[in-house]
């Protein structure tokens, strides 16, 4: 139970620290920056590895893969997909 | 020890996120932030991957190869087709929260009651309720931005639709506290489906009233519930990790949902529940004017002979896919000493950022895109405002027009530069269904059909000897 709020004063933390430095986000990169931020919170695959890897029934075990999956697609084509976007941004 | 590595790759990974959010701060050192993003992320995967608990490394295998195989094309999609690809990433996002979250409901009930502490029954359902309905939201916003044909692309609205929308919403919500009360009683499991059907019938209602001009609010606010259902799943399984990268993905669409809304005027509330542009048609201001038509020599001509010309692209520009042809232009006309500018307003397109994705694809200068407050102030000493797709966020009405639905939006004032040159597929009213007085004023000539035929046409002028 005392966790709850150790983890409460991490989400208050951590959702300051995002809006300080994502009001300085370049308005040229709204739309890089909503995929970046798309493949960041793809970071469910941390919990969607452990539903599927550990020792779970098999009903369970295929929740997690499917979890699994659908968090590996944000990442992979999240960090492609921004990368190539920004690559287009030349000053001339 | 394999704990404390854990412990210690967590905090190398938020580490490593904020800096990348942090990189994206100019697009000289934006490049940076995907490194930074794709090492955190392998150090959070594979420091989860080797805790001595996971077993099955079969499965896990397969399910990020399935991955890699649908990710690296989704990442190959055109530009035009990002809005669509970012909302069925957010629909992935919660898909992935709900389904984890399903899983460990099932794994509490084996368990035993000890699992379900009041605070952790909560945060299951939050992020249960989160993940279902960002999953069919999006797939629906998805849908409607890819035009699919059974979605209707206009706003469906019914009498009553705001009270089943949230009659369903507050059903899963009662049931949920009903369950947080008695998580181990006979029938959890038969609420803790009927939650999860109702959040996924949620998704779809709260979609189907929204039209495309509300689309870039629409993907913020969904980008915010997705990251907050990845900080609702931390809470269930302890993780910190999963806390603060959720964390820094809710604020982004935070910010952007509360930029987005200002640039329109409007707030959460009358974007989700308001159903812009269906049948809020104004009556026409003042007495009925002519169009204004002018060939294209004569459209030519008033471009070479500007000293500054500002270019305001809009949803026009990207359907009709003629940024490569405005780049074309926009080397014409420099190499003959004009000043080119492009004026980008908040919410031209269908994502935030949308158009300078778009030109920057084309080969724009980056230094050449301008923000709407940046632009404002220069628009008077412009001599040629070339309006291209762009319909209500140069609309003038916007102004002073109290009873239209873009009243109060901030606009581009293209009315002010000396002259106006419009380009317009058909002589029908922009998406809201409003009139814009703009293409009938005295200084605006219009140019009527496809954008890229159009421009293409004025490209023809300059390179082919019409013009010196």
């Amino acid at each position: 139970m005392s966790d709850f709020w150790s983890m409460l004063f991490v989400f208050v933390l951590a959702t300051f620290i995002g809006l300080g430095v994502i009001r300085r986000v370049s308005r040229l990169l709204y739309t890089p920056l909503m995929s970046l931020t798309n493949a960041i919170s793809a970071i469910a695959v941390v919990g969607s590895l452990v539903v599927t890897g550990a020792d779970h029934p098999r009903a369970i075990r295929i929740l997690g893969a499917v979890a699994l999956f659908a968090s590996m697609t944000n990442i992979v084509s999240g960090f492609l997909i921004t990368d190539r976007m920004l690559k287009m941004f030349k000053k001339k | 020890m394999t704990q404390a590595i854990a412990q210690l790759a967590a905090i190398a990974a938020t580490v490593l996120f904020i800096f990348a959010l942090h990189w994206m701060n100019d697009p000289k050192t934006a490049r940076h932030a995907v490194y930074a993003g794709v090492v955190g992320m392998a150090i959070a995967v594979l420091a989860t991957w080797a805790q001595p608990d996971i077993v099955h490394h079969g499965w896990i295998l397969a399910a990020i190869a399935a991955g890699f195989v649908v990710g690296v094309p989704l990442s190959r999609v055109p530009l035009t087709a990002v809005p669509q690809r970012t909302a069925l990433s957010h629909s992935f996002g919660g898909l992935a929260a709900g389904l984890v979250g399903a899983a460990e409901f099932s794994l509490w009930l084996r368990e035993g009651p000890a699992r379900f502490t009041t605070f952790r029954t909560s945060a299951l359902v939050v992020e249960v309720i989160l993940g279902f309905l960002t999953f069919t939201g999006s797939l629906m916003a998805a849908g409607k931005l890819q035009e699919v044909r059974w979605i209707p692309q206009r706003p469906v609205t019914y009498p009553g639709q705001n009270f089943v929308n949230l009659g369903v919403l507050g059903a899963a919500l009662v049931l949920g506290v009903l369950l947080v009360l008695h998580p181990t009683a006979a029938w959890a499991g038969t609420v803790f489906l009927v939650i999860m059907g109702l959040a996924t019938l949620f998704g779809v209602l709260l979609i189907i009233p929204i039209g495309g001009a509300d689309m870039p609010t629409v993907i913020s606010i969904l980008n915010a519930y997705a990251g907050l259902s990845a900080v609702a799943m931390g809470f269930v399984l302890d993780n910190r990790l999963l806390v603060t990268a959720g964390a820094l993905d809710g604020s982004s669409g935070l910010i952007l949902s509360i930029i987005m809304c200002r640039a329109m005027n409007r707030s959460f509330a009358n974007v989700l529940f308001g159903a812009f542009g269906t049948v809020q048609q104004t009556k026409a201001i003042g007495e009925q004017k002519e169009w204004k038509q002018e060939s294209v020599e004569g459209a030519a001509q008033l471009l070479e002979q500007a000293s500054l010309v500002v270019v305001i692209p809009g949803y026009g520009m990207a359907v009709a896919q003629a940024q490569h042809k405005v780049r074309e232009l926009y080397d014409q006309l420099t190499k003959r000493g004009v000043s080119v500018k492009f004026a980008i307003h908040p919410v031209a397109g269908r994502m935030p950022g949308h158009m300078n994705v778009l030109l920057a694809e084309a080969d724009i200068p980056y230094t050449a895109l301008v923000e709407m407050d940046e632009i404002n102030p220069e628009m008077p000493q412009c001599d040629v405002a070339l309006v291209i797709g762009a319909n209500d966020v140069v609309n003038p009405a916007a102004r002073y027009a109290k009873g239209s639905p873009i009243y109060g939006m901030p606009i581009i004032d293209a009315d002010k530069a000396k002259t106006v040159l419009a380009i317009k597929r058909s002589k029908n009213p922009g998406f809201a269904g409003i009139d814009n007085e703009l293409y009938v004023k005295d200084n605006t000539w219009m140019l009527f059909g496809d954008a890229k035929q159009v421009i293409g046409d004025l490209v023809k002028q300059f390179a082919g000897g019409g013009l010196h």
